[in-house]
């Protein structure tokens, strides 16, 4: 397919997507300067040495956006790795196996949504250390509440059909049945979801960054350094507002892809389309 | 007999509630609790000797069974007694009692704007469906869902508060202050948690009526001649209460959420920030009794959504 039919939103959300991805991946290569290098005056306005200014001690911004984009698009992409992964068997697992396993996971989910996701992460980062890896662990277990409930119900659609039932006559095991069956055919409507979670978990780490619990300093985050930078705020100085803005630009751009890739999955399956 | 089914109904939810909200404590309780991490460890910090952590449990009666800590708390929360902090030694619920009012008022304020119009433009999205107002709407919402809430707030502190100097930067209140100077002080955070909340709401009114808008009764309208204001006033709009109302109540809850971080955005003296602060200093007594308080709030308010839903559904008032 041609570059010409991508529409020009979707075109927009993969370029910049892309943009976002290179610069986490080729970070060190690509920044101008150390992450926690100081180079220049407190809060010095954009130069042609420092194309966005310098941060609340001197640091070059754009580097620290740069390397920023690493730390924080690695931890949601693994955040949303678990949960994905957590979510989907443990939904699939449910739908097939049913029984008390289902009731016992359901009622655990719901439990779980009944606590709004922000209060419960807080709660736990209180006596959590706030290192990547609980950070990685508290988002993708919270998160995977919502992705059990969608595989739960794609997987219980699919469960009931003619191919399933087949599968299961000619003597495969659960196993088979998750992997080999029902994956395959509730991959197009997870792999929207996906995108929808990968947002989530990129403005839910920047939440609790901005709290000061997130990822901690010196290590550069998009939401630590708006918190960092919030002072320059009643100064009149934008530098806060910078990466507050690449968070916005980083969803807004991934929304766009993850609505097109929907749409055309579903057109794909002869389905509804735009309608 | 109608009359007594929705009351059943309407109990069974309230029961559900109450042991939702057990359930609730129980997890909070064992999320501080039973994970690794010591409180006497926290309090004292690593170079403490092992009698003082020693005594310090003790104190504290860390090293009772956890079950019996449970009900301590729970029993002390039933009346009343929230603790005390750790980190100052001060009662939780004296110190909660003007937060939880600053909160509510600020949450209040936010809806009584957003509420309104995220209906009225719900409804104006319905009218000019597919026209660009509907496209308008409809790219504000995707920008606003994808907008940190920190990136809405300060930019708002950075021109009204900074540049063009209307309002306070930072949303200090106090309890001697005038009606009006606190309404002052929340304007910008008010307007931000809208903001926030205003596109999902939008959305959602905007999905509700349309699905009503479908309907065979709609067609018959149209036929009959009535203008499309007409349609949506008297046919559709009466029909969309119940799905609208619980799209309100979904907002509340989720307004409650948005305003642990728009409190610290605006340094507004509420229950977010008390608990935002006390996380960091690993209070876990505090970062507890908020977090339950929380908890609470939200379960309340889907609770009220299903129980809105129950009572505008006639359907369910006659059971097969």
């Amino acid at each position: 397919m041609s570059v010409a039919r991508i529409p020009f939103g979707a075109l927009i959300g993969l370029i910049l997507t892309a943009l976002f991805l290179i610069a986490a991946i080729f970070a060190p290569w690509l920044a101008p300067f150390g992450q926690s290098e100081i180079v220049g005056d407190v809060w010095a306005p954009m130069s042609g040495a420092h194309w966005l200014g310098t941060d609340n001690i001197g640091r070059d911004l754009l580097s620290r956006i740069i390397f920023g984009a690493r730390t924080t698009i690695f931890i949601a992409v693994a955040a949303t790795a678990l949960s994905f992964t957590l979510g989907a068997v443990l939904g699939f697992t449910a739908a097939v196996v049913g029984g008390w396993f289902d009731m016992i996971m359901s009622r655990l989910v719901d439990l779980l949504m009944s606590i709004p996701t922000l209060i419960f992460g807080l709660v736990v980062l209180s006596v959590l250390p706030s290192t990547m890896l609980t950070l990685i662990l508290v988002m993708g277990i919270l998160d995977s509440t919502r992705v059990y409930r969608l595989s739960r119900a794609v997987a219980a659609d699919i469960n009931v059909m003619d191919f399933v039932e087949a599968a299961r006559l000619r003597g495969e095991g659960t196993g088979w049945v998750i992997f080999r069956e029902i994956l395959p055919n509730a991959l197009s409507p997870l792999v929207s979801e996906l995108g929808l979670r990968f947002i989530y978990a990129v403005l839910f780490l920047s939440a609790l960054s901005f709290l000061g619990l997130g990822v901690q300093p010196p290590e550069a985050d998009w939401g630590g350094m708006v918190k960092e930078n919030k002072d320059g705020i009643v100064f009149g100085i934008g530098a806060a507002l910078i990466p507050a803005a690449m968070i916005a630009a980083l969803a807004i751009s991934v929304n766009l892809v993850a609505d097109w890739v929907l749409n055309r999955t579903t057109d794909l399956k002869g389905g509804r389309g735009n309608g | 007999m109608g009359g007594a089914f929705v009351a059943k109904l309407i109990a069974q939810r309230i029961a559900l509630g109450v042991l939702l909200l057990l359930a609730v404590s129980v997890l909070i309780f064992a999320g501080t609790q039973i994970l690794p991490g010591d409180v006497a460890q926290s309090i004292l910090g690593q170079a403490a000797t092992p009698q003082a952590l020693e005594n310090l449990r003790r104190e504290l009666g860390l090293n009772d069974p956890a079950y019996l800590r449970y009900f301590r708390w729970l029993g002390g929360i039933l009346q009343g007694d929230l603790g005390t902090a750790l980190s100052n030694n001060r009662d939780i619920a004296s110190a909660l009692g003007g937060r939880l009012m600053n909160t509510l008022f600020l949450a209040f304020c936010a809806a009584v704007v957003s509420v309104p119009l995220a209906i009225i433009l719900g409804l104006l999205a319905v009218r000019y469906r597919n026209g660009i107002v509907d496209k308008a709407i409809s790219g504000f919402a995707l920008a606003s869902t994808s907008l940190p809430e920190f990136f809405i707030g300060y930019l708002l502190i950075l021109v009204f508060a900074v540049k063009l100097q209307w309002l306070p930067a930072s949303s200090t209140v106090y309890d001697s202050m005038s009606f009006l100077d606190r309404l002052r002080a929340v304007v910008l955070p008010a307007t931000a948690l809208t903001l926030v909340v205003l596109a999902h709401m939008m959305r959602m009114t905007r999905a509700a009526v349309l699905n009503v808008m479908q309907s065979a009764y709609i067609e018959t309208a149209e036929l009959k001649g009535l203008s499309a204001f007409d349609i949506i006033r008297r046919h559709a709009f009466p029909n969309a209460i119940a799905p609208v109302i619980n799209v309100v109540m979904l907002n509340l809850a989720f307004l409650i959420v948005g305003v642990v971080v728009v409190e610290v955005i605006f340094v507004y003296p509420g229950m977010g920030q008390y608990l935002v602060d006390h996380v960091s200093k690993r209070d876990v007594p505090v970062v507890q009794a908020v977090g339950l308080i929380f908890a609470a709030v939200y379960i309340t308010l889907n609770m009220i959504a299903d129980i809105a839903a129950i009572l505008a559904n006639p359907r369910l008032r006659h059971p097969k």
